[in-house]
């Protein structure tokens, strides 16, 4: 047990943010900066996303749902369709707050639906609860 | 009397005293069979009385009651530890989500400030303001303005969850918004339900020290915000100042620019002649 804890604290993370907001992304990458041997690359909308996700392999995906170009719903539409990364868990971090917002997001793949304002440390946990780093 | 019955005589008085001889021993084996018996009688009873005696109870049961007080109070010691742990673990707990609460707030405030001051371009600025106020705070419809000194009115410049147009000028001193600005205080309504939507729930006067540049009012909160946290007083305060300092720094550079574009225009007349 113990040394399974450490062998996932020792492998490293690689996280893709897709947000088009600079501040939403520069305080998304001060929070999950404090897990151990974390990689996290920046998307600036949902076709840049796109582009990431497929040419690299990634353990986690963050996503807003208001973008330019192409929204979060439709990313992870398009997400769960390849079959390689069917697995990849999805966080969305939206201001959309609805349930019926919510409840389309889960529906469509999503693992966790947090909504904004939110704190670093809950983004932090939920981040770690998903990767499974103690 | 005859040899023989000198013999027999003679055989009769060994027999006599070797009768004799074994009557003696017989009598000292009863007699210490019998004593004995009488000792082992008396050990039995000393013994008998040994376990049967009050005082020695008595003084076996104060030894163990002494031995169960002194149990008692090693495990209240324990009980009392432990108590102590707990409450300092307890402490420990509550003092690292403080610190954690006071790093997840200053992340936010390190981020926002960061961002405030990361261009020159006032449309940027603006645009950096307007994130800030709906992603860190959480409000949906707000407004900022920008003090027109010539006319003494709060014009706006940038808006979000409504056309920049919907929202008038407001004159200084006048209403809630031109009120707080004239104060240069902070307005902020306690309650955010049931809130008409012309009336700013929130009003911050943007000032670099006394002087006073624009505003930003919010006037509805996104629909899983109900409360405002010390997070946002703090955010409130730091757009105050920061975005205040930064929305003139990007004016004054603006008009520097143009400014030395007319320049350079002006001096590329004067040299072509």
């Amino acid at each position: 047990m113990q040394q399974r804890r450490m062998e996932s604290s020792m492998q490293r993370h690689r996280i893709l943010i897709v947000e088009d907001s600079p501040t939403m992304r520069q305080l998304l990458v001060f929070a999950l900066k404090r897990i151990p041997n974390i990689e996290i690359v920046e998307a600036r909308d949902g076709i840049d996303g796109l582009r990431k996700v497929t040419s690299d392999h990634f353990d986690l995906i963050l996503v807003d749902i208001n973008m330019p170009v192409m929204d979060g719903l439709k990313l992870i539409h398009l997400i769960r369709d390849e079959e390689s990364l069917a697995a990849v868990p999805i966080v969305v971090i939206t201001t959309e707050g609805a349930e019926t917002d919510r409840a389309r997001a889960l529906a469509l793949g999503a693992d966790e639906y947090l909504t904004k304002p939110v704190q670093a440390g809950r983004v932090l946990a939920v981040a770690k609860a998903l990767l499974k780093v103690p | 009397m005859s040899q023989r019955e000198g013999e027999l005589f003679e055989r009769a008085s060994e027999f006599l005293a070797m009768f004799r001889r074994g009557a003696e021993f017989t009598r000292e084996l009863v007699e210490e069979n019998a004593r004995l018996r009488r000792t082992l009688l008396e050990l039995e009873t000393r013994q008998s009385d040994a376990a049967q005696n009050p005082k020695a109870w008595e003084k076996l049961r104060e030894e163990l009651v002494e031995r169960i007080h002194g149990l008692e109070s090693e495990r209240q010691d324990v009980l009392e530890r432990m108590g102590s742990l707990e409450q300092e673990n307890r402490s420990f707990a509550e003092r690292f989500l403080q610190v954690e609460e006071e790093n997840n707030n200053l992340a936010n405030l390190y981020v926002a400030s960061f961002q405030l001051h990361s261009t020159l371009d006032l449309q940027e600025v603006l645009r950096v303001v307007v994130e800030i106020i709906i992603n860190l705070i959480g409000a949906e419809v707000l407004c900022v303005y920008a003090l027109d000194e010539r006319t003494n009115q709060l014009e706006p410049v940038a808006a979000e969850g409504r056309e920049r147009g919907s929202f008038g000028a407001v004159s200084l001193g006048s209403g809630v918004l031109g009120s707080a600005v004239a104060r240069r205080e902070i307005h902020c309504r306690e309650t955010v339900a049931g809130t008409e939507p012309d009336a700013p729930l929130v009003c911050i006067p943007l000032c670099v020290g006394d002087k006073v540049i624009g505003a930003i009012a919010l006037f509805s909160l996104l629909v899983q915000k109900d409360r405002f946290t010390a997070l946002d007083h703090e955010l409130f305060t730091l757009l105050g100042g920061h975005a205040a300092t930064s929305i003139l720094a990007a004016q004054l550079h603006g008009q520097s620019e143009r400014k030395l574009n007319t320049m350079q225009g002006l001096i590329g007349l004067l040299t072509q002649k």
